[in-house]
């Protein structure tokens, strides 16, 4: 087996095993099943359930994945003392992390949608909400180790990772809310799309609304994005748009630990 | 055997290594020594690739390190601090350096050499610094690698376990393996290193055994050598010293 693999192996199951990983999973096991059971209607629970995911994911991701790389800290010059490539130790750790992650939220949302028994509309709504889940935490992980790299002190890295992650989810909304009132004046959805595509959290929260009854409430914006977003190349744009997320983040950081004295 | 040539590196604006050149060879203990801060750790995570060098190059049998992993096959390393993934345990950590390394490791010899046994399946985070440390002397040993590096393995080990690490560097240069070590323990200096490597501001300062260091310095002891050493090169502060009692 490739070396690289080992290292995912290890640092997934490492991962896995802690109680966080299994809290995490629970947790939204638990919010899942009780939105399910009292909202009594799918597409307000789906639409709680955005939220909250939209809210958390990214938060607990970039947290998991800031703590992560700098407690490992030791362990990882440990490794690179082993017959080891650096870029394959290095993205063997992200991508253990962000699988169990991933699967911590898939089973959590998917186990509850399993008691619900809901249909397959509904589940292919879930599935898309558990994969931009996924997506988020691939993004935010990535984001959480490139800080970690740029930043040798612990409190600084975890403070500036908890700003980018505070910036992308609550502060680029109220700047893009103040810009729509200021150039109320001008026709800007070829702007408001272009804006939402560089927040990752933004872009998944416009391509899951979209597919719920409520895109009806957006109105007039809702029916612009859904001339942009509805069809399949808008579709495949904003997917590149959140896989470009993942890449350049990820690629910085495999290219300064590269350089990086240990 | 390992070739440094002209290795120098700076952090930052700050010079930690300058131009060392240094042949180490096989079937010796290396004992490097200086004050802190003086480039001793620096030296050996060069080596190692843990640090990459801004000029120089590092040769190890032939084969120049830079840009290079596989060369670490040969080497087992011991840090100063034993930090392991939390929820490992003993032997899953074993498993997994084999599994990384790819040959014969014989971990259970080591272990029953240092009363390992019940620790087997305890969680890492749960074992005392102690018993960390000796896992850690473990991953250095078990693959027979033919170059062994200690940095200040005695941290935290009691005196028996100290006495038995001791020992087995002893044996492994029996082997002839290259054994670099660092530490501020002089006694382990005394009785273990065939040269002493004293750094000093990112310069050998000497190279030699422990006699020719005692002999140069004109004293009697090593520690004395080593004191007398450092305060040579105090020029400007002037410190008054004591006669010996």
């Amino acid at each position: 087996m490739n070396a690289l693999f080992k290292i995912i192996k290890y640092s997934f199951y490492d991962t896995l095993r802690s109680w966080w990983a299994l809290f995490y999973g629970l947790f939204f096991l638990v919010i899942t099943t009780t939105l399910l059971y009292f909202s009594g209607d799918f597409n307000k629970a789906l639409v709680s359930l955005l939220n909250l995911v939209l809210l958390l994911v990214p938060l607990i991701s970039t947290v998991f994945g800031v703590m992560y790389s700098y407690n490992s800290r030791e362990f990882t010059e440990l490794l690179l003392a082993q017959p080891l490539k650096r870029s394959h130790l290095f993205l063997g750790q992200y991508l253990g992390l962000t699988l169990s992650l991933v699967l911590s939220i898939s089973l959590g949302l998917g186990a509850a949608f399993l008691l619900h028994a809901g249909s397959v509309a509904e589940s292919g709504q879930l599935g898309m909400l558990i994969l931009c889940g996924s997506l988020l935490t691939a993004i935010f992980t990535g984001i959480a180790f490139l800080v970690s790299v740029l930043f040798e002190d612990r409190i600084k890295g975890f403070g500036i990772a908890i700003l980018v992650w505070l910036f992308s989810a609550v502060i680029y909304d109220g700047l893009f809310l103040a810009f729509l009132v200021m150039f109320n004046d001008y026709p800007l959805e070829k702007a408001t799309i272009g804006i939402a595509l560089f927040n990752p959290i933004d872009l998944s929260r416009i391509m899951i609304l979209l597919r719920l009854e409520t895109a009806a409430l957006l109105g007039y914006t809702g029916a612009v994005f859904n001339k942009f977003f509805g069809t399949v190349p808008g579709m495949l744009f904003s997917f590149s748009a959140l896989l470009l997320w993942i890449f350049i983040p990820l690629l910085v950081f495999l290219k300064k630990v590269q350089r990086k004295d240990f | 055997m390992i070739q440094i040539k002209e290795l120098a590196k700076s952090f930052g604006k700050v010079p930690v290594l300058k131009e060392i050149t240094l042949q180490l060879e096989a079937g010796k203990i290396y004992a490097f020594l200086g004050p802190n801060g003086s480039g001793k750790t620096t030296l050996i995570k060069s080596i190692l690739g843990l640090t990459l060098p801004d000029a120089g190059e590092i040769i190890i049998d032939n084969e120049n390190i830079k840009n290079n992993w596989r060369y670490k096959s040969r080497i087992g390393y011991m840090p100063q601090i034993a930090r392991f993934p939390e929820n490992l345990t003993m032997m899953e950590l074993f498993r997994m350096t084999k599994d990384i390394r790819k040959t014969t490791a014989n971990e259970e010899d080591y272990i029953a050499y240092f009363n390992l046994e019940e620790s087997r399946e305890k969680a890492l985070k749960n074992l005392s610094g102690g018993t960390k440390q000796k896992v850690n002397a473990i991953l250095a040993l078990m693959f027979n690698p033919d170059i062994l590096i200690f940095d200040e393995p005695s941290v935290g080990l009691d005196p028996v376990s100290h006495l038995r690490l001791k020992d087995l560097m002893r044996q492994e240069r029996e082997k002839g393996k290259t054994i670099l070590l660092t530490t501020h323990i002089l006694s382990e200096v005394e009785e273990l290193a065939d040269e002493v490597i004293f750094l000093l501001e990112g310069k050998i300062y000497f190279k030699g055994t422990v006699k020719e260091l005692v002999e140069t310095q004109d004293e009697n002891n090593l520690e004395r050598a080593i004191a007398r050493l450092l305060l040579r090169t105090e020029k400007k502060t002037k410190i008054q010293y004591p006669e010996a009692a």
